[in-house]
């Protein structure tokens, strides 16, 4: 015991200094050439700045809607429903979004009402929705706004982001950018 | 083919692609061969073995490389209560978050020091940027300690007979130094170059687009991330872990991100190969880990890809799949892919939220962690493998009338104890914990009402999935288990505790044993272990011993709930 208590404590004291302190100081040294220096993407507009990456709740009808989220897109305490796939309390609750969203949406048929549209993400934060999600919106938004159908899928399609080199992962398109893009749009 | 089945071929192409030319790397760096990079490591280990006071050359057998283990595990003990539990006014708290109560501190210092990282608080609201420095230390040293002890059992399986095994030192700084920190510091460095934050400014206060005032939560992230990933850690900066969209951002760093979780554990099959000279039986382990893995892995993808039945039913459309608690940057396949790869391997850190996925794949997450050594967590999912090959030598060589040997020495009764020792400590573990809990909440619903956040099946699987994650090492959750309170703080801690130490006390000191012994040479008599034919012994043993003891907790749990909807 006594020949290995000492060096147990200097070893870890050293690993501190060397794990906790001079690998995270390189990290950060690195981090300093990153734009914005390592603290978060962001996008600045008409004088405001948004993290392109962190969600935002949308919900006025004259923006696209962004996903349901179990912690109100809190970005101080991030989280997910929990809710089990056959928890009563939570299937009751996506069908009162689904009947939210057909109010709010005259003219869409339930069948075309894609899942994520009505399902919380697992941080509470997701910026993004399918391309689907954001279609179907497109009519609501181009009576709100008084802007032609076409426009408006003209902009949802300059803002669908494509899967990685063309052909790994998801088709997803970021709702800030899209609304930022939106306002923009007279 | 689909873009989101594309992902998860080209994820698993590429931890093949850079875990076998690793294991040359790491054989190389325990055996103490020259490597490209020991001009700048030689200096740095000097350091540690100066001012540690040990001598890296001495050898040890197998009680002083379990002793010295445990010692350094103690200091870890100590040292993190006191940090967990005096964050407050500690430094580097610019949020002026609070410090841990004892029962919360218990747990989430036996969960970093035995590798688990299951957490039981939200980073973001419960830990000072110092606290997620200290366990990010845990993070490298308990992989580090793992690694060691692998190493020490590939020296034990060497055609020889002695006690003299390598040294503790030398193999725990080795791990640390030449291969974590520097894997470690090339994925920090593309995450902080793709939106992962690393700064110590505290949180950010920003309006939204439609007008809210929002606090974003930020912090050293990118280097945190790049070792949880690595050391089959899992324990995430952020509460929701790399489901966070400053955790992982893009699709890009969540390849990076998966690929980190098996690259170590697949690259250690390799260094046993490398360290051996037997890479045919590399390949067998490797097989028969893949086969298992596979099994759990395709029907998991399948379900998530369909979508959830009870959705189906509203009359919606799924065309990304089940969505409850994932992301739309990742999809469901991704997110499918990462579940399986994270219960397999003691990782633990999550892209989506298990409690919602589909009732199979939670079943599926939950084998992966009840056989937990289908590559396992780093080091020690090789040495809970060790245990299934130790117990297949013994039944083949029972069923063929041969005395039972394995690479030439003799397995005796001894060895045979404790390895079913440590084969029943798993399932022991996980029975009774969900037994007494399901009693208390049954008994009193209540007043343990705070526990469960779905009824029925589903609350029950939530228990036997935490004592599973628990003692497999492993640290994810279902999440909607109210687990921040005394009774799961500390008989989680407990579980951990015993499901760290025992299952590598046990593999080390068969190892030690064992290459004590005479060796024998091989004879026409000799049981082949480099064949198909083990491989599939290995594997229906695994199945035996591990999955059916399960089965009946199974079907009390997600095999219900998915009848329930089908």
């Amino acid at each position: 015991m006594k020949e290995n208590i000492f060096p147990a404590i200097k070893i870890t004291f050293i690993a501190l200094l060397f794990f906790s302190g001079i690998y995270t100081l390189i990290v950060l040294g690195i981090a300093q050439f990153v734009p914005n220096k390592g603290e978060g993407t962001v996008i600045k507009e008409n004088g405001k700045t948004y993290y392109s990456n962190v969600g935002q709740k949308f919900t006025d009808d004259k923006y696209f809607w962004s996903r349901p989220s179990a912690v109100d897109y809190n970005a101080a305490s991030a989280g997910a429903s929990n809710k089990g796939p056959t928890n009563p309390e939570y299937l009751a609750q996506v069908q009162a979004r689904i009947d939210t969203f057909l109010k709010h949406n005259p003219g869409v048929k339930k069948e075309d009402i894609p899942s994520d549209l009505v399902t919380a993400s697992g941080s509470g934060l997701d910026p993004h929705i399918s391309v689907q999600a954001a279609d179907i919106q497109i009519d609501r938004i181009a009576k709100i706004r008084g802007i032609a159908a076409a426009n408006i899928k003209q902009l949802v399609l300059s803002n669908t982001e494509r899967p990685l080199l063309g052909f790994l992962g998801t088709e997803r398109i970021n709702v800030l950018k899209l609304n930022l893009a939106l306002d923009n749009l007279k | 083919m689909n873009t989101e089945i594309a992902g998860i071929f080209i994820m698993f192409i590429l931890v093949m692609a850079f875990a076998i030319p690793l294991g040359k790397y790491i054989g190389k760096v325990y055996s103490n061969e020259k490597t490209w990079a020991d001009g700048l490591f030689n200096p740095i280990d000097k350091i540690f073995y100066k001012l540690g006071g040990v001598n890296p050359l001495k050898e040890m057998n197998w009680k002083q490389h379990l002793l010295a283990l445990l010692t350094m595990n103690l200091v870890w003990f100590l040292f993190s209560m006191f940090v967990l539990m005096n964050m407050s006014w500690l430094p580097l708290n610019p949020d002026n978050n609070p410090s841990m109560s004892a029962d919360l501190a218990f747990n989430t210092t036996i969960s970093f020091i035995s590798n688990t990282n299951l957490q039981h608080y939200s980073g973001e609201t419960a830990m000072s940027y110092f606290g997620q420095l200290t366990v990010m230390l845990f993070q490298f040293i308990s992989a580090g300690c793992g690694m060691a002890m692998a190493a020490f059992v590939f020296f034990a399986m060497k055609e020889k007979t002695t006690d003299k095994l390598g040294n503790y030192y030398f193999f725990f700084i080795r791990s640390c130094t030449r291969i974590l920190l520097p894997l470690a510091l090339i994925a920090a460095i593309l995450f902080a170059f793709n939106g992962v934050p690393m700064t110590f400014k505290g949180k950010d206060t920003i309006t939204s687009l439609q007008g809210d005032t929002v606090q974003v939560s930020r912090g050293p992230v990118a280097g945190f991330v790049a070792i949880k990933q690595l050391g089959t850690n899992g324990g995430g900066f952020f509460g929701p872990n790399s489901a966070h969209p400053l955790e992982n951002p893009s699709y890009f760093t969540n390849i990076i991100q998966t690929i980190y979780i098996l690259l170590i554990p697949v690259a250690l099959i390799f260094t046993m190969g490398y360290i051996l000279k037997r890479r045919k039986l590399a390949w067998v382990i490797f097989g028969v880990m893949l086969t298992g893995f596979l099994l759990l892995l395709i029907p998991t993808i399948i379900n998530e890809m369909n979508g959830n039945m009870a959705i189906t039913k509203m009359g919606i459309t799924q065309p990304m799949g089940s969505m409850e608690g994932k992301e739309v940057r990742f999809g469901s396949g991704a997110s499918a892919y990462w579940v399986v790869n994270t219960t397999c391997t003691s990782n633990g850190s999550v892209n989506a939220m298990h409690d919602s996925l589909t009732p199979l794949s939670g079943m599926f997450a939950m084998l992966g962690m009840m056989v937990n050594s289908l590559f396992g967590g780093v080091g020690v999912g090789f040495l809970n493998f060790y245990i299934f090959i130790i117990l297949a030598v013994f039944i083949s060589g029972l069923m063929v009338g041969r005395t039972p040997e394995f690479l030439g020495k003799k397995i005796e009764a001894r060895e045979m104890k404790i390895a079913m020792i440590i084969a029943l400590l798993h399932p022991l573990l996980i029975l009774t914990g969900t037994a007494i809990s399901s009693y208390l909440y049954a008994h009193n619903p209540t007043a343990y009402a705070s526990w469960l956040s779905n009824p029925g099946y589903h609350g029950f699987s939530e228990m036997l999935y935490e004592y599973t994650s628990s003692s497999a090492n492993n640290g994810s959750g279902f999440g909607g288990l109210g687990n921040n309170v005394p009774f799961w703080n500390i008989s989680c801690g407990i579980v951990m505790l015993l499901a760290r130490y025992l299952p590598i006390i046990g593999p080390v000191a068969i190892a030690g044993i064992l290459a004590n012994k005479k060796y024998i040479p091989e004879s026409a008599g000799t049981l082949k272990t480099d064949t198909g034919t083990f491989g599939l012994m290995v594997f229906a043993v695994i199945v035996i011993v591990a999955a059916l003891s399960f089965f009946p907790a199974l079907a009390l749990g997600p095999i219900a709930e998915h009848f329930s909807i089908h």
